[in-house]
């Protein structure tokens, strides 16, 4: 070890470039060994092969800004925009390097030093701050988009090209943008719903954003499957957005701002877990502590909070789930949400439901866990790419030859579904939500 | 610094987009696997054909910088950290496997083709391409080659360089070679492409090389043993092969090792014992049979308290993707991992595992330590933080202790990982002097301008002008000068 014959990065004392509050944690920074273990796990570094699209890559330049090596330049701004936040790195980190908190503290950074390529800027403006930082927005903008699926004007711009030309990224966003449903789930469901017969447990649910208007069928389908299951369920009606797609962007304040709004909400109702069928929103939901540490007003209820989250599957099995009774006849793969698999930590959970259900024959998807490219809005913002991820996990879903194709994530699901019709392949994309509730069904 | 002129006529021999000269590109090409380490490259290269390449080391020995070649980055003594005045020679998306011959057994490959993506193209056609670096999955064949990497699977396989049946080689005077080929035997003068092997980069960039393969092993079993003692698990390694018999694999870990890797990848390994083995064995299936129970017997002599068999493959897979994290879980104790490579003869595998003890006492330094102990091959990890400068210069003493007495033991500073920068001050004390001057002579003669990888293994600082130094008198004189330093 020929310390003294090379050069040792000496710890000088240059200008960090992140600055205020919310910067990433120089121990885990320092945690990790550089060793590259995590590379073959990142979706984006087997896009490209450069290490600055690599876990290990992007450590070291969030390194290199702390340490005034590098400042917050446009190719940092695009790296750390270009990292699906999949985590699929922490899963695979044998050190136990953090990297998710690592990107979104830097990404907070590049958001407090406003360094965002315009039409991100615009996009994730236009989507975070308007449309989903209020549900009356976002259901003003969901009626919009109603509308105009319904009526002619999506076919007349879509044939004609009109609209691609205009603006091809928001084209192709059309396209991605899930169905908008005829009628928006809080407004089809009261607070409080009640079993039949005795409660044997009581729940909050949280309704979604992009799920309460776009994938009402599943919130209800998970409504359902909790009553089947002796669940008393409140579904808060002062709820918001849990806050995760905004975090995930950077933008801290309205992420914070949100979480202590839903923990108001939901404090006020007595139950013992908060269920949740949509991975984004749980993993960011059992960070709420996290987020709120330093709020002395906040902090304790938010661990609180956080403690009492459970996704859907998780939940299920805890309580010993009812099997259904009829055989239920299907091939089924499932994908693992990276919000799941890897920031959840969550794989067994789900697979275990569908084996207890009769009939069904559940086949491996080979890289279950290897991200669809749908990350949030990533799809919108890095379409080829994103892509390219999606052709990569459907040629995995085709060689299963699975009738359903089963997630827990409504992005993977409008994902997905959008890769079905893109590459023309068969099967169809469902909620485990929506599967076990049919189960349950077919021998009532 | 390289001149800017001579950095376009880089980017038009590879292409604009093959180009990367952007501070976030440097810096991300700054370092490998070694902790310590690193320093900025002027550019970063991605060449697509032996003919570019040869055109940029023309260049190289016109215009005087160096080229630092570069697989996956995964190596732990730092041979593709870039050196004053280079380029990195990005090699790893040369990554197709060219042809897989399953007649004369062997496998063309190009040298950024990932270890693990070779063992699974072979096996699929019943074939074993043996050397496993924990770094497999990671790491390119190329990497392999230059360090000559070895593996869980040494003790019965061998490492790398018992599988390179020919490289095709770009010079450092721009002319390509292959060498070697699918015959067998051949004896047709100086066997160069040994010589190439192990070479960190510093002889030859390698554009393809050919492997040799056997036939997949039939079976295999594997199993784990604990000790309550880290000297009878090493004295049971040393009666294993006594025994005459030969595992694919014996495995050590010490108990810092098994808390790190149980908190990764929880496995329910028992974290109050102080060491455990790691053993394979594979062939026929009698064979396999009758050496596991051998195994288990001579284990359990040397006071094992519990033997694990893996119950099935997916099982098996899952113990030694553990073993292969073991030094990237260390760093959940502290976050720089220093991790060495000393490996002595196997008999001595007991009391160097003491002495490593007792220098860590000695500094005060957490270790870690685990390794390839059928091969005698020990990585002693000092777990520390590069912040702590007094611990690090601590740990600097207590390796070099180390060293000294692997030296001591007839053993040698570095089995696997390579010389590069971190041991190369050590290499004249396991090597010698005139051995030294050798390799010296044999790099100046076919590299005269020091353009590849210069700096690594030993100094390049022409201090004298006339001949090299033959004898140990005019040796000594050029080591008063400082040239090997
Ligand atoms: C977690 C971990 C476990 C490891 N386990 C082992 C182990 O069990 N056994 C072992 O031996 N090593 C091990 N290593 C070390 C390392 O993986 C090996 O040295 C490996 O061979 C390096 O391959 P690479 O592709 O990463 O090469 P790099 O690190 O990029 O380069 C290594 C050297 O090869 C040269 N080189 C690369 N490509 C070419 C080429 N085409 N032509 C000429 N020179 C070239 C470089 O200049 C450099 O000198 C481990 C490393 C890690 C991080
Ligand atoms: S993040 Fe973990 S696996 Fe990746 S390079 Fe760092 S220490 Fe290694
Ligand atoms: S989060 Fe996903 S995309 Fe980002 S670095 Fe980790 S593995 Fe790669």
């Amino acid at each position: 070890m020929a310390f003294t014959d090379v050069h040792i990065s000496t710890v000088e004392k240059k200008k960090n470039g992140f600055v205020g509050v919310d910067i990433p944690s120089y121990d885990f920074i320092t945690n990790c060994i550089h060793c590259g273990l995590c590379l073959p796990a990142c979706p984006t570094y087997t896009l490209t092969g450069l290490e600055k699209s690599s876990p290990r890559g992007r450590i070291r330049l969030i390194k290199a800004v702390a340490d005034g090596d590098l400042e917050i330049t446009q190719g940092f701004v695009d790296e750390m925009h270009f990292c699906l936040d999949c985590q699929a790195c922490e899963t695979a980190c044998p050190a136990g390097v953090k990297y998710g908190s690592l990107v979104e503290f830097a990404r907070a950074q590049i958001y407090r030093q406003q360094k965002v390529s315009w039409l991100e800027k615009g996009l994730k403006w236009f989507f975070f701050e308007k449309v989903l930082s209020s549900k009356r927005n976002l259901k003003r903008a969901a009626k919009a988009l109603r509308m105009y699926q319904r009526g002619g004007v999506e076919r007349i711009l879509n044939k004609t090209g009109i609209l691609k030309m205009l603006a091809p990224k928001m084209a192709k966003l059309q396209h991605l943008s899930p169905r908008i449903n005829e009628k928006f789930f809080d407004e089809s469901f009261p607070e409080v719903v009640r079993p039949v017969g005795n409660a044997q447990h009581r729940v909050a649910f949280l309704s979604g954003c992009i799920m309460n208007v776009a994938f009402a069928d599943v919130n209800r389908d998970t409504i359902e499957v909790l009553l089947h299951n002796g669940c008393e369920v409140v579904v808060p009606r002062m709820q918001e957005c849990c806050g995760s797609l905004q975090a995930h962007n950077g933008d801290f304040e309205t992420a914070r701002k949100l979480a202590r709004h839903n923990i108001d909400v939901f404090l006020q109702h007595d139950f013992e877990a908060i269920v949740i069928n949509s991975a984004g929103c749980g993993a960011f939901m059992k960070e709420y502590g996290h987020y709120l540490a330093d709020d002395r007003q906040y902090s304790e209820r938010a661990s609180l909070l956080s403690r009492k989250v459970k996704d859907l599957t998780e939940f299920l099995v805890s309580i010993d789930f009812k099997k259904p009774g009829h055989p239920f006849n299907k091939r089924v793969a499932y994908h693992d949400a990276c919000h799941l698999a890897h920031a959840q930590r969550i794989t067994t959970e789900p697979r275990a439901i569908l084996e207890a259900i009769p009939g069904i024959d559940l086949v491996d998807l080979p890289e279950a866990s290897w991200c669809c490219g749908s990350a949030g809005i990533y799809n919108v913002v890095h379409y080829e790419d994103s892509m390219q991820l999606l052709s990569r996990k459907m040629k995995n879903v085709e060689s299963t030859h699975a009738e359903l194709i089963v997630a827990s994530n409504p992005g993977c699901i409008a994902q997905m579904k959008y890769g079905l019709d893109l590459f023309e392949c068969t099967g169809e994309i469902i909620h485990l939500a929506t599967l076990l509730n049919r189960a349950y069904a077919s021998h009532d | 610094m390289i001149n800017p002129s001579v950095l376009q006529k880089l980017s038009r021999i590879v292409g604009k987009e093959n180009y990367l000269d952007s501070q976030e590109d440097k810096i991300t090409y700054s370092y490998d696997g070694t902790p310590l380490i690193s320093q900025l490259p002027e550019a970063v290269i991605i060449p697509h054909s032996k003919e570019e390449i040869a055109q940029i080391v023309t260049l190289a020995n016109e215009v005087a910088f160096a080229i630092v070649p570069r697989g996956s980055g995964s190596g732990l003594s730092g041979g593709s950290v870039p050196v004053e005045n280079s380029i990195v020679l990005l090699m790893s998306h040369w990554n197709k496997i060219l042809e897989i011959d399953t007649e004369n057994l062997t496998a063309l490959v190009e040298p950024g083709v990932i270890t693990a993506d070779v063992h699974s193209a072979v096996e699929k056609l019943g074939l074993f391409y043996p050397p496993d670096p924990g770094s497999m999955n990671i790491c390119t064949i190329g990497g392999n080659v230059a360090e000559n990497a070895g593996g869980l699977r040494g003790l019965k396989y061998g490492v790398t360089k018992h599988y390179v049946m020919g490289l095709e080689v770009v010079l450092p005077n721009g002319e390509i070679i292959f060498s070697g080929g699918k015959s067998v035997k051949d004896v047709a003068g100086y066997n160069l492409k040994d010589f190439f092997v192990g070479s960190e980069g510093t002889l030859g960039i390698f554009t393809k090389i050919l492997l040799k393969l056997i036939p997949k092993p039939e079976t295999s079993k594997t199993m784990l043993a604990y000790f309550q003692s880290r000297k009878e698990a090493a004295e049971a390694v040393s009666a294993i092969v006594a025994a005459h018999i030969v595992p694919a694999t014996i495995e050590f870990l010490d108990q810092t090792t098994i808390k790190c890797v149980e908190e990764y990848a929880h496995l329910g390994l028992p974290t109050s014992i102080e060491s455990l083995l790691l053993i394979e064995v594979d062939g026929r299936p009698s064979v396999v049979e009758e050496d596991a129970a051998k195994i288990v017997v001579l284990c359990k002599r040397h006071n094992c308290i519990e033997i694990k068999i893996a119950q099935n493959a997916v099982e098996a897979i899952r113990l030694k993707t553990a073993r292969r994290a073991a030094f990237s879980a260390l760093a959940r104790v502290k976050p720089t991992t220093i991790l060495e490579d000393v490996t002595v003869p196997r008999t001595e595998l007991a009391p160097m595992l003491e002495r490593i003890d007792s220098i860590a006492g000695k500094y005060n330094l957490l270790f870690g330590t685990f390794g390839h102990a059928g091969d005698g091959n020990l990585h002693p990890t000092c777990l520390t933080d590069e912040r702590d400068t007094n611990e690090i210069h601590r740990a600097e003493s207590a390796f070099e202790e180390i060293f000294n007495e692997s030296i001591k033991m007839g053993g040698t500073i570095t089995g696997e990982h390579g010389t590069g920068l971190a041991k190369k001050k050590f290499l004249p004390a396991v090597a010698g002097i005139p051995a030294i001057a050798m390799m010296q002579s044999i790099k100046s003669s076919i590299d005269p301008n020091a353009i590849l990888n210069p700096g690594k293994v030993f100094s390049i600082k022409p201090k004298c002008e006339g001949s090299l130094p033959r004898n140990r008198e005019q040796i000594k004189k050029f080591e008063e000068l400082g040239a090997w330093t």
